[in-house]
Formats: structure tokens, C-alpha cells, sequence
């Protein structure tokens, strides 16, 4: 029963790490971007959401809905001013600028906010600790429960939007062959300013969760950033079901170490993270297409 | 030789590249080229390989920007624009090698390009992009992943999807290579349809049996310059193209 009740309380976690792994997946399928700064957009996310609260005492699910048109705008900005043209000089200059980013993020949020850590928790009232009990040992809290319908809905919401959609479809178009999109008259710099606004939205939904059922504090972001880089190379990157796989492969095996061993918990979601890894690379360029995979 | 200035006064033509010349560092791609097509004419384009003839078709569909020179387009200077922004003016491209989005649908490769190119949405767009795919003959496969077609459904597919971006001007890059005859015949078969809407056509292909068969006239290039210009028989009976087509002493 104890077992059992990990392996439901990793799967709800794994709804948090796909809720900020699916962007990073999101922009590397796209426009071949490892964004380092994804924690910490994350975090800048949940210290919006948080200022908003103690100002004006608001929901910080309304306090979100304002971020998020925010966080939008910023990953347009971010796209158009500073990725677009360190694309151009390759691929490692993305890795370095936005590896940049994440520092000024950093210290600007130790800046305004100090080190202090901080919680959601408490604007949330009885959310963040009800639960529902399914029978004696088996409690499912409410706020996890919620995190993983949210990851849910906005990877399927994500996935039909990339298949239905004329925009998501000339995101996939760009993503495979950004010249050709081109030809057919797909504007590839419009797209790709659209697919980081996305993803930069995305994490901040995970960034506020994140402030909900734990804390945060500045320097917060870079943690955050390895559990979603471990979801998505677990899960494979490109696909929303993937990526939510992977998250939830990576909370499973946390919970599962955490009960082995009380130091555990961290342990075994790197130790699953690298024997995929390793498994991917041993299965030669049929793993690393299905690593690399497109963008839907 | 014929010039295409003389046959063709500015006003009629719709899409021109004026003295352009493309270089990739020292290397001289295109030297002073002038070009023209009229609204709905036909153009082959032919010469030896590296003579420069796909390196045009880049420069006027915007897929490279020319060193020096003017491209216009239905009356505007589009030189300084994207490939992009030309396509959605109503000039398409095609591949030599067909470069389809693999992991879409034969029918979601046309509906991206009837809606970013063509400017089309919902049920106006579907109709453009089934009525592409029915002309070349590929509304049976509309469902398969682009990924699973063999080179001509690839190549029938790379048309369409330029078509579905309501072009006036079709840019068409050896698109018989590597086909049976037979299968040449269908693609023939397919163009010739396009012409029939009114669209313009530059087509360049080594097939010259297949490329008169739709064309009205012809021009060869040779080292980066036009070196023949007018009415297929004409340029296919010049001394000069003969030489460079077929090396020198042939003639």
C-alpha cells in the first residue's frame, strides 16, 4: 500500500515537471533552443504572481491570468531582441546568451525580492493541504490533483493546437524545415516569436504551481531547469505525450527512491534520467531521433 | 541571338530580375543577368550544370538576396524582400529535390502553404488546398504521411503545395529528374494544367523533350550569363548553345 501510494504521488508530480519541461521541449523542437533560463522564467513568473498577491490581496489564480499575457510578451521580446539573432551564430551562441539570461533573471529577482524564500501557499487557503483519502493509507491532495488535470489539459490543449490549428501547423512546418516554410510563404520569424511566447507562458503556469504546493526563492530556477531538462530527455523531446511521460517516469522513480532511502529522492530521478540517456545513445541514431524527435 | 528586352517592353512583364549577379565570396554565380516573364508565358530554362540556372530561380524567388541588381515583381522592387513576403505576392517555388514536411499529412502540406501563402483561412483554405492536391493528381494520398511518398508522389506533392499558394508566377526547379518517361508524361500532364489557369511558369530542366512540350520559349545559360534567348528551336539550333550544352567540338 505504501508502495502503491508512491507510485501515485510520482505520477501527480510528474504533472508539475511536464507543466515546466513541456516549454523547454517546446522551444528546442522549434527553433533547436536549449533555453537555460526556463527555471528562471519560471520563477520570475511565480514572484510576479506573488507581488500581485501581497499588493492586492487577489487570487493568485486571477494574479496568473495577469502574469501570463506578460510572460508572453516577455518570451516574443525574448525571441525577436536576443534569440534571433544569436541563432544566426550558430548553436551554441542560444546556449550562452540564454545561460546569460538566467543570470540577470537571478539577480535582478535578488534584487527586487531579496533572498528570502517565498510561498503561494498560504493565498491559497485550504488548497494547498486538502486532500481526498482513497481508503486507509492513499491520500491525494487537492492542489496535486489539480496540477496534474492543468499539465494535462494544457499538453493535450498544446497538442491539438500544433494539429488544428493554421498556426500550430506552420509551427510544425517551420520546426521541420525552416527554408522550405519559408517558400510557402510561412513568416519562420513571426512563428518562432509565437512558439517561445508559448513557451514562456507555459512555464509560468509550472512557475506558479511551483510557488503553490513548495517555495521558491531567487536562485530557485536552475533546479527547476534540470527536472524539466530530465522529464524531456526521459520523455523525448517534441511530443506533449512524451514530455508528460517523462515527467511523470521522473516522479514515480523520485517517490520510489525517497521510500528505499530517505536521501533518495533526487538520486533516483537522476539515475533514471541517466540510464535513459544512456540507453538512447547505446541504441545509436534510432534513440537519438526518437531523443530529438519533431515537434509534434 | 534574341534578347528578352526586345520581345518582352517592361510594362508586360510580371515578374524581372535586371542586371543581376550573385557571388558566394570570390565565386561569380551570376554576372549581370536580365530576365523576364510575361503574365501566363511559359519559360525553360536550360544550360550545363553550374551554368547558374537554380542560383536564379533562388534569387527570384528570394531564397538568396542578389549582390547587385533589381528583382521586380507584378510592378513592385521586391529585392529587398523575404522569400516569404514574395510567396504570399503570388510567387512559388519548387524543389529540385522535393522537400516535403515529413511528419505532416500530404493535405497539411498544402493547407500551410494555401494559408501562410495564400493568405486563405478555414474552409477557403481546405478548398484550395484539396483543389492543388486533385490537379496533381494526389487527393487519393491526402491522408498518408508526406514522409512515406516515393519521388514522384514527393514530387507531384512539392507542386501542389507550391500551387496551393495561389502563385501567378510558378518557379519550377527540375522537377522531371530522375522520373520515368512515363511518369515524366504525368507530371507533363499536371503542368500543363497549371498553364491553363494562367500561371506563369520558369522551368528549369535537362528533359529539353519534356520542357518543350509545355514551354513557348526557351533560354540557355552558360557560366552564370544568358547566352540564348527566344522560341525553343531557335535557341536549341544555336551554335552557341549547342557548344556549351554539349561541350565544344560537338558542333
Amino acid at each position: 500500500m505504501i508502495w502503491l501510494n508512491q507510485v501515485i504521488q510520482g505520477v501527480l508530480l510528474g504533472g508539475y515537471y511536464a507543466l515546466i519541461a513541456c516549454g523547454l521541449s517546446f522551444m528546442f523542437g522549434v527553433m533547436r533552443v536549449i533555453n537555460l533560463a526556463h527555471g528562471d522564467l519560471g520563477i520570475l513568473a511565480a514572484f510576479l504572481v506573488w507581488a500581485i498577491v501581497e499588493h492586492s490581496g487577489m487570487s493568485p489564480f486571477l494574479a496568473l491570468a495577469i502574469v501570463l499575457p506578460l510572460m508572453g510578451a516577455l518570451g516574443w521580446l525574448m525571441q525577436r531582441a536576443m534569440l534571433e539573432r544569436s541563432l544566426r551564430a550558430g548553436v551554441l551562441v542560444p546556449l550562452l546568451t540564454t545561460f546569460g539570461l538566467a543570470i540577470v533573471i537571478q539577480n535582478l529577482l535578488f534584487e527586487q525580492f531579496g533572498a528570502d524564500t517565498r510561498s503561494l501557499a498560504p493565498a491559497i487557503g485550504d488548497l494547498a493541504f486538502d486532500s481526498w483519502s482513497l481508503g486507509s493509507q492513499i491520500y491525494i491532495g487537492k492542489l496535486a490533483g489539480l496540477i496534474f488535470a492543468v499539465a494535462v489539459v494544457l499538453l493535450g490543449g498544446l497538442q491539438l493546437f500544433l494539429a488544428r490549428t493554421g498556426l500550430g501547423r506552420a509551427i510544425r512546418a517551420v520546426a521541420e524545415d525552416p527554408d522550405t516554410a519559408e517558400l510557402v510563404g510561412v513568416d519562420s520569424r513571426t512563428v518562432y516569436a509565437a512558439a517561445a511566447a508559448i513557451a514562456v507562458m507555459t512555464v509560468a503556469v509550472g512557475g506558479t504551481f511551483l510557488g503553490m504546493r513548495a517555495t521558491f526563492a531567487p536562485y530557485a530556477g536552475p533546479a527547476q531547469l534540470i527536472f524539466a531538462f530530465e522529464a524531456v530527455v526521459i520523455g523525448g523531446i517534441g511530443s506533449m505525450w512524451g514530455t508528460l511521460a517523462g515527467g511523470v517516469a521522473l516522479g514515480i522513480a523520485q517517490n520510489l527512491g525517497a521510500q528505499i532511502a530517505p536521501n533518495g529522492f533526487l538520486i533516483a530521478g537522476h539515475a533514471v534520467f541517466l540510464a535513459v540517456l544512456g540507453a538512447r545513445v547505446a541504441a545509436g541514431e534510432r534513440g537519438l531521433r526518437a531523443l530529438f524527435g519533431r515537434a509534434a | 541571338m534574341a534578347r528578352a528586352s526586345e520581345q518582352l517592353p517592361g510594362d508586360r512583364s510580371i515578374l524581372a530580375a535586371e542586371g543581376v549577379s550573385k557571388r558566394f565570396g570570390a565565386l561569380r554565380v551570376l554576372e549581370q543577368v536580365d530576365f523576364a516573364v510575361a503574365a501566363g508565358e511559359a519559360v525553360g530554362i536550360v544550360g550545363p550544370n553550374g551554368a547558374g540556372k537554380t542560383t536564379l530561380l533562388n534569387v527570384l524567388a528570394g531564397a538568396y538576396a542578389a549582390s547587385a541588381g533589381t528583382v521586380r515583381f507584378r510592378g513592385a522592387n521586391v529585392t529587398s524582400s523575404g522569400a516569404a513576403e514574395r510567396c504570399r505576392l503570388g510567387l512559388a517555388r519548387s524543389h529540385q529535390v522535393p522537400r516535403p514536411f515529413g511528419g505532416m499529412t500530404v493535405f497539411e502540406n498544402t493547407l500551410v502553404a494555401a494559408s501562410a501563402g495564400g493568405g486563405l483561412r478555414g474552409a477557403t483554405a481546405c478548398e484550395r488546398a484539396l483543389d492543388s492536391l486533385e490537379l496533381c493528381g494526389m487527393l487519393r494520398l491526402a491522408n498518408r504521411r508526406a514522409e512515406s511518398l516515393g519521388l514522384l508522389d514527393r514530387k507531384r506533392l512539392e507542386l501542389a503545395r507550391a500551387l496551393a499558394t495561389g502563385p501567378t508566377v510558378l518557379l519550377l526547379d527540375e522537377i522531371g529528374g530522375g522520373l520515368t518517361d512515363a511518369e515524366a508524361d504525368e507530371l507533363v500532364g499536371a503542368i500543363l494544367g497549371l498553364r491553363e489557369r494562367g500561371i506563369a511558369l520558369v522551368w528549369i530542366e535537362h528533359l529539353v523533350h519534356v520542357l518543350v512540350r509545355v514551354v513557348t520559349r526557351l533560354v540557355c545559360m552558360d557560366a552564370g550569363r544568358i547566352i540564348a534567348d527566344g522560341a525553343p528551336e531557335a535557341v536549341m539550333a544555336d551554335a552557341a548553345v549547342i557548344d556549351a550544352y554539349l561541350g565544344q567540338g560537338v558542333a
